[in-house]
This record gives structure tokens, sequence and C-alpha cells, in this order.
């Protein structure tokens, strides 16, 4: 693998971290399954791309991107909070009118961003190549949201969140509003996915109608393997693997691709990741039962 | 003071299998009295308990405390004035919280829940401080997860949060049922000291007799959804576990299962 193609595959790892940190969110703490993220990641990236073409600073365009994710994520919630939805079911809906949504902000199937100004295109500096400047700005980026998130979680509001995920009935009964930490989690968790779909449309050159297909499997991967990597019971270390989780799976995923005698392309992307989830999830499985067996 | 006034709560109604759980129950209990609840397999009692808490809504009928109406109120926004702990040890605490998460969270209890820390230093001597009274060795293991310990442990760590914040119900369901007898003894001791140091009005539901008779101020029998008997003062000091047996069959004037109430 070139040097080229190790840093792209860390620059887009870096940002299905941020996909990964929300998936995290949802389907962790909250044990919300959100299917939301396959919408709300082409939701951020098309509202940015839309903003920017139209002549907006970039940064807040991002911003402007991380709050439409949130908004997605209110509304599944408040679909299954309120109008009693089924959890699943409300995402897949919020999912799908997202996908209308989307070319309706986009106005046509994609937008390119070759010429106009991006976040990393102001931040880079000259002597810098832009390929090593990318993910170490991701870099930044991942690192102060992750420290955030720890910051946040150990407040007595995200307690309140993590509590309610784990014993929803007990929090009702210590007097937490479960219903607005539903809601006010699933906004966080899906403002990162949006924020991760405007990083992706700036650092790969526009938006594109379909460029959320299969983001919620690829964040479900990387937190997966992130766990199964480095298991842990506390918030830094739990951030800490479903960031290192997504960076693994993108150079997996990377490395698939580039080599020959595999003989993968782009579009079995999607294969490969389903292949991972599942190894991943029966990996855990398979050592029980080799235990069970030695005990026995 | 809690009052409940001609509580109705009907399960599945208009289908065969419709359940008149609650039908017309009405109770008084005044500020710092400890009431302990009986009544046979599907009295009524857990239903009861859970209409106070918010849990399930009624279906006509009203609760006050300290002459406040929450009848419509959501159980969460009840929970400064209503403290319970459930039978299942397992469903008081959340397991995948330390132990002094699972305090902060009692603590907060009614307060705001901004974007101050959640557990602070000086919190953690207090946590220390309430923990070491169980004797269980706990106060040396607030970062500990609390799905690690055990059921009874838990469960004790479940009434001293009950506890944290001043509420004015305290409502226990079967609260020991789920203990063995060493540990069941324990934890209702702890019971009776956190209620009289707290001066709680309480409401506990209790399959044995004898608990009911020799804690607490005054017992109250459910059957189908009504209070048949109401004993304190001196009329209750004077009762033993057969008076009960026969009094029960007299307000109801049919022949009681004795293993059905005697079991505990
Ligand atoms: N969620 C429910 N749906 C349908 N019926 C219910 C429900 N909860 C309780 N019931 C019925 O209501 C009646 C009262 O039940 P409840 O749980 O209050 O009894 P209980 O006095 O607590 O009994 P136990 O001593 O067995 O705990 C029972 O006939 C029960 O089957
Ligand atoms: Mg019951």
């Amino acid at each position: 693998m070139s040097l080229f193609s190790l840093f792209g595959a860390l620059e887009v790892g870096l940002i299905f971290s941020l996909v990964a940190l929300g998936v995290f969110i949802s389907f962790r703490l909250l044990r919300f399954p959100d299917l939301t993220v396959d919408g709300s990641f082409p939701l951020g990236g098309a509202v940015c791309a839309v903003l920017i073409a139209n002549g907006m600073d970039p940064f807040l365009a991002t911003i402007i991107a991380t709050l439409a994710g949130a908004l997605a994520g209110m509304v599944t919630a408040v679909l299954n909070v309120h109008l009693k939805i089924m959890d699943l079911l409300a995402s897949i809906l919020m999912m799908i009118a997202l996908y209308s949504i989307n070319l309706r902000i986009m106005g046509r199937p994609n937008i390119p961003l070759i010429m106009e100004p991006t976040m990393f295109s102001i931040l880079q500096p000259q002597w810098l190549a832009d390929y090593i400047a990318r993910p170490l700005i991701l870099v930044m980026v991942v690192i102060a949201a992750k420290l955030l998130l720890d910051a946040y979680f150990t407040t007595r509001q995200g307690l309140a969140i993590r509590a309610t995920g784990s014993n929803p009935r007990m929090s009702r009964s210590q007097g937490v509003n479960t219903g607005a930490m539903v809601i006010l989690g699933m906004a966080i968790s899906n403002a990162l996915v949006g924020l991760a779909g405007a990083m992706f449309v700036q650092t790969q050159g526009g938006a594109d109608i379909s460029m959320g297909i299969g983001t919620i499997v690829i964040g479900l991967a990387a937190v997966i393997i992130g766990e199964s990597i480095l298991p842990a019971r506390r918030i830094f270390y739990l951030t800490l693997a479903v960031v290192i989780g997504a960076v693994i799976y993108r150079f997996f995923i990377a490395l698939a691709l580039n080599s020959d005698f595999i003989g993968l392309q782009a579009q079995d992307l999607n294969l490969i990741t389903a292949v991972l989830v599942v190894i991943a999830l029966v990996i855990p499985l398979i050592k029980q039962r080799l235990t069970r067996r030695r005990h026995v | 003071m809690l009052s409940a006034q001609n509580l109705k709560i009907t399960f599945n109604p208009g289908t065969p299998i419709e359940t008149k759980a609650l039908q017309g129950l009405s109770l008084e209990i005044p500020t710092g009295q400890f009431v302990t609840v009986i009544g046979t397999n599907g009295a009524g009692k857990s239903t009861f308990l859970n209409a106070v808490s918010g849990d399930l809504p009624v279906d006509s009928g009203a609760i006050l405390i300290d002459g406040d109406d929450v009848t419509r109120l959501p159980v969460w926004s009840r929970a400064t004035r209503v403290a319970r702990v459930f039978q299942d040890p397992m469903a008081g605490t959340c397991e995948d919280l330390t132990i002094e998460e699972n305090m902060a969270l009692a603590q907060q209890r009614g307060q705001r829940r901004g974007l101050r820390r959640a557990v602070r230093v000086d919190m953690r001597d207090e946590f220390r401080a309430h923990l070491a009274t169980l004797g269980l060795g706990l106060e040396d293991r607030l970062t500990d997860r609390i799905g690690l310990l055990s059921g009874g442990q838990r469960q004790a760590v479940s009434l001293l949060m009950a506890a944290l914040q001043p509420s004015r119900i305290l409502l226990l369901d079967e609260h020991t049922a789920a203990l063995d007898p060493r540990t069941a003894d324990f934890v209702l001791q702890l019971t009776a000291r956190i209620v009289a140091e707290k001066q709680l009005t309480t409401m506990m539901v209790t399959h044995s007799m004898r608990q009911a008779l020799d804690i607490g101020d005054r017992t109250v029998m459910l059957h189908q959804g009504q209070v048949v008997l109401d004993v304190a003062g001196d009329e209750r000091k004077g009762l033993d576990v057969p008076d009960l047996l026969h009094m029960f069959e007299k307000v109801r004037g049919e022949k009681l299962a004795d293993d059905a109430l005697l079991l505990g």
C-alpha cells in the first residue's frame, strides 16, 4: 500500500470515527437501534456542500450541517418517544424521508466542491501537502469531539442519558425525564454524523446523493471492532476504542481493495463491511463456546 | 400525606381477559406513617403501588400527595415526592453504571440535570459514609459497576438511594422477596431504620403476615382491588397471624387458602 493510500485510509477512517461515535451513543448508550445515520450523513454533506457552493463560509456551513444532523436525530426520537412508533421503524422512516429531503436540498444528484474553499483548504499550511494536512486537521477535530463527549457523559445530564439507556424504568423513578434524554441523545448522535458528512464532502471534492448508503453498517462495524480490540467500561476508553475501531476498519478496507490478488473493487465495500461485522459478532460467540467446552 | 381516592384500573377492558385490578380503592395515610400492605396474589397490591408512583395511569379516581393532585403527573415528575424500591434487585439500579454513579443519579432526584459534574469529590465522602452504615464493605467499592454486586447488596443500595433525597412517600413492593432469609432480614431491619430516621410515609407490600404485623404502624389488606381490612394502634398490637386470617374470612365471608398468605 502506498503512502498516499495510507493517508487516504487514515483520512476516511477519521471521518467515520465521528460516525462511529454517533452510532456508539445511539446503539450502545441509549440502546436505540438508529438507522437515521444513513440519511443524516448525506444530509450533513448536502447542507454543507450547498451552502459552500452558494458562497457561505465553510466553517459556518459545517456548523449548520451539524445542526441539521441533530435535527434529523431529534425527529426520529420524537417519532419514537411521543408518537410511540417502534424505534427501528421510526429511524427507517426518517432515513427514507431524508433521501427525498437531501435531493431537495441539493437540487441535483451531485454538487462538486473542487473549486470552492473548504475548511481544509483554509486551514492547510502552504508548506504541507494536502493529503497529509487533511488527516492532521481531522485528528484534531476527532480528538476534540472525543474529549468533549467524555466530559459531557460525566456531567449530570450525560449520566442521565446513560442511565436512560441502561434502565429507563429506574431512571424515571429517579426523576429523569427519559423521553427528553432520548431526544437529546439522538440529537447529539446524529449531530456527530452530520458533522462527519460535512467533513466528507469537503475532503472528497463534493456531495453525492448516494454517499450515505451503508453508513450505519460502517459505523456499527467500527464500534464492534473497537470493542473487541479494546474491551472497556469507562467512557474515556469506550470512545477511544470506537475511534480506533473506525480507523482500523478503514485500513482493512484499503488493504482489501489494494491487494490485486484478492480482486475486490470499490463496489464490494458494503459486502466486505457486512462480512467484517458478522465476523466480529461471531468471534465472541465462538470464544464463549470454546471456553464452555473446556469447562465441561 | 398520601390520599388515594376511589382509584379504578381495568386491564384489557371489553375483552375476555378483562381484569378489574383496582375497584374503587381509597386509602388515607398520614405523614410519617408506615403501612404494611397484604393480600392474596392478584389482589391489586402492585397495581396500587404503580398507580401511586405513576407507572400505571388510573382510569378514574385521584391521588393526592400533601394535598397536591398528582394523578396526571408522569413518573419522573412525581419522583420528587415518591421514592421506590422494586421487588427485582436488578430493576432498581443501573447495572452498567458504577455504585457512585447510581448514587449520584439518586442524589440528584428532583434537581436540574445540567452540565455540572455528576460525581464530585465531596459527594464521594458522603456516599462512603452512607454505604459504611450498611456494614457490607461497599464503601471501598464506589467505582465498581453495580452489576457486580449480589442481589441483596443491590437491594440495600437501592434503599439507601431511595432515601438520599427527601421524599414524602416511600413505596416498597416485596422488596425482600428475591433475597435469602438472612439477607431479607437485614434489608428489612435497614428499611425500618431508614424509615424511622427520615420519617418517611411508607407503604410496604409483603406476603409475610408476621412481618406485616411486626413492622410499621398500620396494616392494610387488599382484596379484589379494594381495602378490606385496616388495623392500627392497640387493635393491631393485640393481633396475631391467626387473628388476621380470621378477620379476613369474616370481612370477605369466604374461606381463604392459608398457604397463599402464609408464604414467607
Ligand atoms: N399489565 C397487566 N396487564 C393485564 N393484567 C394485569 C397487569 N398487571 C396486573 N394485572 C392483573 O391485575 C390483577 C392485580 O395484579 P397485581 O399485580 O396488582 O397483584 P398483586 O396483589 O401485586 O399480586 P402478587 O401478590 O402476586 O404480586 C391481577 O389479576 C393481574 O393479573
Ligand atoms: Mg405484586
